[in-house]
């Protein structure tokens, strides 16, 4: 058994950038666990630009945005264990993971981060009719075969969903020489940044069929094809008789991610089911104290920087522990209230932020083009402020200074729809 | 000149090779798939019935009341996970009481032991997510579940450990009656000379039985259609869940897994073609509202998968296992529906007397060994076997399918393994890589690189399931070089 | 040359606000921009309808015939990345390499060069 300060299991954007300001705020001992043969996590296979617009204020691509955090890490004396499998995570912080040179390693850890990341959702949790034949594949295991192992997935290919990596696929293998026959969005909206729907699909003249889903693949060995139709606007049933055949060869799907918090679980971490990550407080700690989780393992970010962002915050959290050891403390509960899908962290105890202002994050239900984010407390509407072109697919902050929130017993978040005054061009 | 040909390498099939491998014969297996439990045996709700659903008197009663007990031994020999948790079958109003009280007297008849009819009170109890309407429930104890492909592939190694061959991709094109008790067997490959054919083709028995001028009969598909959820939700039910049945059918049921998940289905439909094993949306929904019925509420957010599996029905409505009284040595295992696959170890007891009549010397081997060497499941040893295991084999240390737990060892030995897995299902249906709730989009590029590697094969011929079901379509660049969308090869 | 008019729809992608810009073009200038919020948008719709930029990411092989992730170091016409992807299908490049390095230059005759976006040891 081994004896660890802070031990954060996950080394992609979250794993890492938590581990350098680990090191950066003086926390001597801090091992990274990742499964892979190198650091990075999903960034490695994600070529494409549009990283760090915040955190380093250039565009970078993946592969360079996660390269600063590694030699950073390096720098400062990260210890990262790779080809590493956490595979048991106890309450009070005892770890088991596996690898070949060692075998079992059991860890006890006076902290941990969890920066597990998250998995696509698949074709059965949808539940896509017709045949299982090869050539169904989610977007990112598509672009892992592209741009990590060097094979084409496909050559006709239609996607479903519109998220961004399905958007980002649809530009790769349409460069890589392959034909992109469509991107099916069973909602009026598309799941992507606007930036991918121009780049990556109308650059390309990819067409994108809002409001259309996969209804049947054909084909008995290999996908020889595609039903699509229209759905409804009010149930999203399809509409049969809007049913067409798309040829193709390889259906992508890109239809959502998922937090992967199996050893939360295994740890009885309160998990909240509408981020599907765990419940976390001002210093992104879990219901478990002196366990901490950020990045996409906490709720799907849509963009890097904003992982960065919180990875740092959980590393202070972690800090602010180590600190104070483990000393308990009262949380006020915030929570989304119309327009709203959730807001996080969850719970705050505003004595205790890490820092002067408290970053929050949350997700509108619905496409609003001029909208009025309220914050309450039990005495009334703290603060509003009007937001334009809120959609789902962009998550939104708001920071709240600790003065803002002193002595109030809750915090409520609502998005109200506003009439748009401004004229557009249509 | 061999003594025995199977043909088909389901269950029933193997099973048979397995009982025919302690004896002193040449037997030989054939698959038309790449790999054994390609068609039914696959794709059912891998339950032990009981045995109190088949009219007393059939084949079903008698063979699903003797192949039950069985299971335990067969399943210690060949390390395959079988437990007996019992089925319950729910009546939810007065007149569906009296349906059980006929099941009980009809399971009785049969033979099935510990039968019982219990409270409502008693019911919510042992199942406390079961519909609050249900009255009373027929309780079946010595009901079990089991991994019937496991099972399957688990007979079949065992099978060519004790000298059968077994060959895959070997569909039967022909059967002829060369001379005196000699009949000929046409595959792509070669002409197998035998004394006995067993038919066990499952979905295509009658095809097999026509084309060797045996007796006609009509194998119909019906098909069934399954969702199976996360592993998260997998104790919603502890037993096999079945509602009163009909007379068509014995109903949508709710059950668990060996593997600890759980799942709804199967609905009933006949379909036309032997290979329509499309899930279809009504399908869909029929079995999410038949399972309601059962547990009203069913965490449909969390399925990981759907499929649909085909039964072989035959128009007699009952097993067809006899010896053809016009092709001599040609021996019918047909319509072998449910409980085909509880009955399946009594079926073998049954086709070797057969051939015992029909004049097959059965002298046993000395060497015979019923037990399958021990398959590591990494995910379910102990620390020390772990770090055991690690230790002599670094495979071991290195994790595969992160939902299931797999570890490079484990797959490799499955490809390495007597009737050794050749694509990508192949290794899902023996270490569960891919089955977990991710469904292999982790481990999908990793698996192929190992089955790549293995058989000395370029990834681009690592298909999902035999020839035509490749996973990629070329290397990067090449479509470019190439110009765009055309065959790079 | 006759005055022929013709509009080209732009979605402006500088801000999140994404505007659906209309641009006016006659005889082969631009008469007119519409539907922008912002002075911004009328730069970025104008760049579009004359001559789109962007970069371009890809992989080029290593030797050892991993994949190498590159980009291009500037943005390039739009016209000219399937050009460019041409020359890059036969590049093979020396390992190690390091973040930034030019593997390639001048792509499509762009004056532009194509760098490594990791370093391989």
């Amino acid at each position: 058994m081994q004896n660890r300060e802070l031990v954060i299991i996950g080394g992609g954007p979250a794993g890492l950038s938590a581990a350098v300001e680990a090191r950066r705020l003086g926390i001597k001992d801090v091992l990274v666990i990742d499964r892979e043969s190198e650091p990075g996590g999903i960034l490695k296979q994600c070529i494409h630009t549009g990283f760090g617009l915040h955190v380093f204020k250039e565009e970078l691509t993946g592969p360079e945005y996660a390269e600063r955090f590694i030699r950073e890490a390096e720098n400062l004396g990260v210890e990262i264990m790779l080809d590493t499998m956490v595979i048991e995570l106890t309450a009070d912080k005892r770890i088991v993971a596996v690898n070949s040179r060692e075998g079992l390693v059991e860890i006890q850890a006076k902290a941990v981060i969890l920066a597990m990341g998250c998995r696509e959702r698949t074709r059965g949790a949808i539940n896509i009719p017709g045949f299982r034949p090869a050539g169904i594949f989610t977007a990112g295991t598509a672009q892992r075969f592209v741009n990590i192992e060097g094979y084409m997935p496909g050559r006709e290919i239609v996607i479903l969903g519109s998220g961004d990596i399905g958007l980002i696929m649809a530009r790769r293998l349409t460069l890589e020489g392959a034909k992109v026959q469509c991107v099916v969005e069973i909602m009026p909206y598309s799941n992507g940044l606007t930036r991918n729907i121009v780049q990556c699909l109308e650059d390309f003249d990819i067409p994108l069929l809002l409001k259309h889903t996969v209804v049947n693949i054909h084909g008995r060995k290999r996908v020889e094809g595609v039903t699509i139709a229209e759905v409804d606007d009010d149930d999203m049933k399809p509409i049969m008789e809007t049913a067409k055949f798309v040829p193709c060869d390889t259906l992508l799907l890109s239809v959502g991610l998922i937090p992967e918090n199996e050893l939360s679980r295994m740890a009885n971490i309160q998990i909240d089911e509408v981020t599907g990550g765990p419940v976390v407080n001002q210093r992104m700690e879990t219901s478990v104290p002196g366990i901490f989780a950020c990045g996409n393992v906490l709720h799907v970010h849509d963009l890097v920087d904003y992982v960065t962002r919180e990875a740092m915050l959980a590393a202070k959290g972690v800090a602010s522990y180590l600190a104070d050891g483990g000393k308990k403390y009262e949380h006020i509960p915030v929570s989304p209230g119309n327009g709203l899908r959730y807001v996080l962290p969850q719970r705050i105890n505003v004595d205790a932020m890490p820092e002067e202002r408290q970053n929050f994050f949350m997700r509108s239900v619905k496409p609003m083009a001029k909208a009025r984010l309220f914050i309450e407390s039990e005495r009334g509407v703290i603060k509003s402020r009007v937001m334009r072109y809120v959609k789902p697919s962009e998550m939104i902050s708001v920071q709240l200074d600790r003065d803002e929130m002193k002595g109030i017993k809750m915090l409520k978040f609502s998005l109200q729809e506003e009439g748009d005054s401004v004229e557009r061009g249509e | 000149m061999v003594d025995v040909v199977i043909i088909g390498g389901g269950v029933v099939g193997c099973m048979i090779a397995r009982e025919l491998s302690r004896y002193q014969l040449k037997t030989v297996l054939l698959e038309k798939e790449d790999d054994v439990a390609s068609g039914t045996s696959k794709a059912n709700s891998a339950i032990i019935h009981a045995g109190y659903d088949a009219k007393p008197g059939t084949l079903k009663a008698k063979l699903n009341v003797r192949g039950n007990p069985l299971f335990d031994k067969i399943c210690s020999e060949l390390d395959v996970p079988f437990k007996r948790i019992g089925s319950l079958v729910v009546a939810l109003n007065e007149e569906e009481i009296r349906v059980l009280e006929e099941l009980m007297e009809r399971g009785k008849t049969n033979g099935v032991p510990g039968l019982e009819i219990i409270s409502r009170e008693k019911l919510l109890e042992m199942e406390p997510n079961i519909n609050r309407q249900a009255r009373a429930a027929l309780y079946a104890p010595t009901a079990g579940i089991i991994c019937p492909y496991e099972l399957t592939i688990a007979l079949a190694e065992n099978a060519c450990q004790n000298g059968v061959e077994i060959k895959l991709n070997s569909p039967v094109l022909g059967i002829g009656v060369e001379n005196e008790g000699v009949l000929a067997v046409r595959t792509p490959g070669e002409t197998i000379y035998t004394r006995y054919i067993i038919n066990a083709a499952g979905l295509f028995a009658d095809e097999i039985s026509r084309m060797a001028g045996a007796e006609d009969y009509r194998i119909t598909p019906r098909k069934g259609e399954y969702l199976i959820f996360d592993r998260r939700f997998g104790g919603i039910v502890s037993r096999a869940i079945f509602p009163t049945p009909t007379k068509i059918s014995k109903g949508i049921l709710v059950c668990p897994t060996v593997d600890g998940n759980f799942f709804i289905g199967p609905n009933s439909n006949d379909v036309r073609e032997k290979d329509d094993v499309a899930v279809t949306q009504q399908g869909i929904e029929e079995i999410i509202k038949g399972a309601r019925k059962l547990v009203p509420d069913l965490p449909l957010k969390h399925v990981i998968a759907s499929f649909a599996g085909l039964r072989a029905v035959s128009d007699t409505d009952d097993f067809v296992i006899m010896a053809s009284k016009k092709v001599k040595g040609f021996i019918n295992v047909g319509g072998i529906q449910s409980p085909g696959l509880s009955s399946a170890p009594a079926i073998a007891e049954m086709v070797l007397e057969i051939l015992k009549e029909e004049g097959l010397e059965l002298k046993e081997k000395s060497d015979y060994n019923p037990e399958r060497p021990r398959i590591f499941k990494f995910r379910h040893l102990s620390s020390e076997e772990k770090r055991e295991l690690i230790r002599k084999n670094p495979a071991y240390g290195r994790v595969i399918c992160r939902c299931e737990t797999v570890t490079e060892g484990e797959i490799i030995d499955a490809i390495r393994r007597p009737v050794g897995a050749r694509s990508l299902d192949a290794v899902k249906r023996r270490t569960r890589a891919g089955m977990g709730r991710c469904q292999g989009g982790f481990c999908l590029p990793r698996v192929v690189e190992i089955l790549a590697r293995e058989l000395g094969i370029s990834p681009l011929e690592v298909t999902k399931s035999g020839s035509g079901s490749e996973i990629l379509k070329g290397r990067t660049k090449e479509f470019i070089e190439t110009g765009g969308v055309v065959d790079a090869k | 040359m006759s005055a022929v008019s013709e509009e080209k729809n732009v979605t402006c992608i500088v801000c999140p606000s994404g505007c659906r810009i209309k641009v006016s073009i006659e005889g082969g200038e631009i008469a007119g921009i519409s539907g922008n919020l912002c002075k911004r948008g009328a730069d970025y719709a104008r760049a579009e309808v004359t001559q789109p930029m962007r970069v371009l990411t890809t992989t080029v092989r290593l030797e050892d015939g991993h994949l190498l992730p590159v980009k291009t170091a500037r943005p390039i016409p739009k016209a000219l990345i399937f050009e460019a992807l041409k020359e890059l299908s036969g590049v093979r490049v020396k390992t190690p390499v390091e973040i930034g390095q030019v593997v390639y230059s001048n792509v499509a005759g762009t004056g532009v060069d194509v760098v490594a976006t990791r370093s391989w040891n």
